[in-house]
């Protein structure tokens, strides 16, 4: 009996079913890859295929925190994500590139162009959060002006071209910074993470969030503004997004407004709920989703290393997203519920029988 | 009398948001008649040929508005779309299919995604939007995984129903004084016979009227007696059949399969309801209002292309804008209700 109740209780732990769906993933990796695991150092940097997860699933990290906020201040997502992230790498480098196709030397200060993009995410973060907050329009519907538009801006801001910044300092970001070993975007996501993470815990802003989330109404009638704590976390997701734009621009050293962050949307929303948070909003779990974000990486490797194309993975994840909303549904939840006593309904019935 | 007022205030609502679309398809469309007048757009085939360029995107609004008034949504109709023409393509090209067994898969796809996508919205309550969402990533990666290639219809059953030109006793005469009849394609007779459909069935039959009244109020539609889950499934099934016939008429136009095809087909689709007066909330709106909006898409497009040095990127963008006026529009407007109460 002592034994089932602490079962129950690492179960019942929020963090427990991310934890074991990364797990599940990587014990299958282990199985079809036998050198998963191991790392080497080639040229004086890390390789390896977890590296390689680690590495990749950076902007997806970045994006799941952002997303996490969205979700439950406003029980709903943010699908303009990747579309703010290929408005971000379009104007920073158009900034940097003077409006050239192509250049080996910066036309305009880095901290300009950066300042800029951010800048404009962050603009998009307000467009969204302003229709969400302030006009009381569900987040999808409104996210979706963007998630449609926002390639179309980001495709007129670069003249409809693929912007290249040839120069070696631009590829820090989302290469190697000087002789250290481990990739730069490692360090963008841990250092976005930890801000995020004491923004959230060292200020109330965390508590207010999961207010709002859990009932808006309410929350104002208590005194807090839960319209400007809504806008605040479209705000920060677009901003975030801005910054894992950037990442994902400095990877390629070029603006491809057509496949920067192309069906990431998807990506941070399935992490989002793969870190056991509510998609209707409410409390929430930042480290769970971060958790997701590097299972949804490791999925994607594995698949890869299947041999399946990167156009046939959606089907994949729409099915596991769709098993996990089903798993989640309140509907699913009490049918189980009701089974499960029937039959223990059963077996006490059967016992009382024999009596 | 309390009951007249309120349909009368409904009434309004639906009504003065129709107003404004006409009145914006109107202004739009006469103004590209003036502007590009030496380009041929005051031509009556210019304007059938908006019929001809949306028969697909009619049909496939038609079942986004049905969604749409039942308070949720459909963004995976683009992606059905494109499934059902690559496997339609594939189908009469690779494997020696006909036209028939073509339409038949179509309306099959669509049917399946509109059973499953409905029973995960109605039934186990799941939000239309995540829903959908999977079901638009579902789409687009099996319509990878039939092919990644561009395939081309070439069979001649397909083609012949996709080139039979239906001509009208109105067009214009040529310079030499020859009559050139304006003529419209099978697709836009088929388009136009569901639109006829759609507006009868929601406004006549009892179904109709539930849809209204559970995307007005669900709860109180239940306590009347309505049987809420089964009516939205029932919306959905349809919204997922008309998906199917829209992709079918969608790739009678186009002629082909490939997987970035109809990109983008699910925003155009809820914009076109949107601007044509749906409301968002649900409970509002009228499919004929929907034909505005699809053929104000439509101008968008033809305008921006007549134009000639714009990019089409701006169609979206500008379609994008649209949307956004008029869902601030609607959200004011539900405002300004309220106060009155």
């Amino acid at each position: 009996m002592k034994g089932k109740s602490s079962l129950k209780k690492i179960t019942g732990m929020p963090l427990f079913m991310p934890i074991v769906c990364l797990l599940a993933v990587l014990l299958i990796n282990v199985i079809t890859t036998p050198g998963f695991f191991k790392i080497s150092i080639n040229n004086g940097v890390l390789y390896g295929y977890i590296i390689d997860v680690i590495n990749r699933s950076s902007e997806l990290v970045i994006l799941a925190v952002g997303m996490t906020l969205v979700t439950a201040a406003s029980g709903g997502q943010d699908i303009s994500v990747g579309a703010v992230m290929a408005v971000s790498a379009a104007i920073c480098c158009q900034i940097l590139s003077g409006g050239a196709a192509s250049v080996t030397a910066y036309q305009n200060p880095v901290i300009l162009a950066v300042i800029a993009a951010l800048l404009g995410a962050t603009l998009c973060g307000a467009f969204n959060g302003a229709l969400v907050a302030k006009l009381n329009i569900q987040p999808m519907v409104a996210t979706l002006i963007l998630f449609t538009a926002g390639r179309g801006i980001a495709q007129l801001v670069t003249n409809g071209q693929i912007t290249y910044v040839r120069v070696g300092s631009y590829k820090v970001l989302g290469g190697y910074l000087g002789k250290c070993p481990i990739p730069t975007p490692i360090f963008a996501a841990v250092l976005v993470i930890i801000i995020i993470y004491l923004i959230l815990n060292k200020t109330a802003l965390g508590l207010y969030i999961e207010s709002v989330g859990i009932n808006a109404t309410a929350s104002r009638l208590v005194g807090l503004n839960s319209t400007m704590i809504k806008f605040l976390a479209y705000v920060i997701c677009g901003l975030l997004a801005g910054v894992a734009g950037l990442i994902a621009s400095s990877r390629i050293y070029s603006a491809d407004a057509n496949n920067i962050g192309l069906n990431l949307e998807m990506d941070a929303i399935l992490a989002v709920a793969l870190g056991g948070n509510v998609l209707g909003g409410g409390k929430f779990s930042l480290m769970g989703s971060v958790i997701g974000a590097y299972t949804i990486q490791a999925l994607t490797t594995t698949l890869y290393a299947m041999n399946v194309s990167a156009d046939q993975l959606p089907v994949y994840k729409a099915i596991v997203v769709i098993v996990i909303v089903t798993l989640q549904s309140p509907v699913f939840k009490k049918a189980m519920k009701n089974l499960r006593t029937k039959t223990a309904g059963k077996k006490t019935a059967v016992e009382g029988g024999r009596q | 009398m309390k009951k007249t007022a309120l349909n009368k205030r409904r009434l309004n609502t639906s009504t003065w948001l129709l107003i404004i679309t006409i009145l914006l398809f109107l202004v739009m469309y006469v103004a590209g008649m003036v502007v590009f007048k030496d380009k041929g757009f005051a031509k009556p085939q210019m304007f059938l040929n908006l019929f001809i360029s949306n028969a697909g995107l009619l049909v496939i609004a038609m079942g986004q508005t049905i969604v749409m008034i039942t308070g949720g949504i459909d963004i995976s109709v683009g992606s059905v779309t494109a499934l059902v023409c690559m496997v339609a393509a594939n189908q009469m090209e690779n494997h020696g299919g006909s036209a028939y067994t073509a339409i038949l898969l179509a309306l099959t796809i669509g049917l399946l995604f509109g059973v499953v996508q409905g029973f995960l919205v109605s039934y186990l309550n799941i939000q239309p939007f995540i829903v959908t969402l999977a079901g638009m990533f579902f789409g687009r990666g099996l319509t990878a995984i039939v092919s990644t290639q561009m395939i081309s219809i070439k069979n001649a059953t397909f083609l012949s129903w996709a080139n039979h030109k239906i001509f009208l006793p109105i067009g214009t005469y040529s310079k030499r004084g020859k009559f050139l009849p304006a003529y419209i394609y099978p697709t836009v007779v088929i388009a136009l016979i569901v639109l006829v459909i759609v507006i009868l069935v929601m406004k006549y039959t009892k179904f109709g009227r539930s849809v209204y009244a559970i995307g007005g109020n669900a709860t109180s539609a239940m306590m009347m007696g309505l049987d809420v889950k089964r009516t939205k499934f029932k919306a959905y099934v349809l919204d997922g059949f008309l998906a199917g016939l829209g992709g079918f008429l969608f790739c009678l136009n186009s002629c082909a399969g490939f997987v970035e095809q109809a990109k983008g087909f699910e925003m155009d689709a809820i914009s076109s309801a949107v601007i044509g007066g749906t409301l968002l909330s649900g409970g509002v709106g009228l499919p004929i209002g929907t034909l505005f909006g699809v053929l104000i898409k439509g101008s968008i497009s033809s305008l921006i292309t007549t134009q000639g040095t714009l990019s089409s990127w701006w169609v979206r963008i500008v379609l994008s804008a649209l949307l956004c006026f008029f869902i601030v529009l609607q959200s004011v407007l539900a405002s300004m209700k309220k106060k009155k109460k």
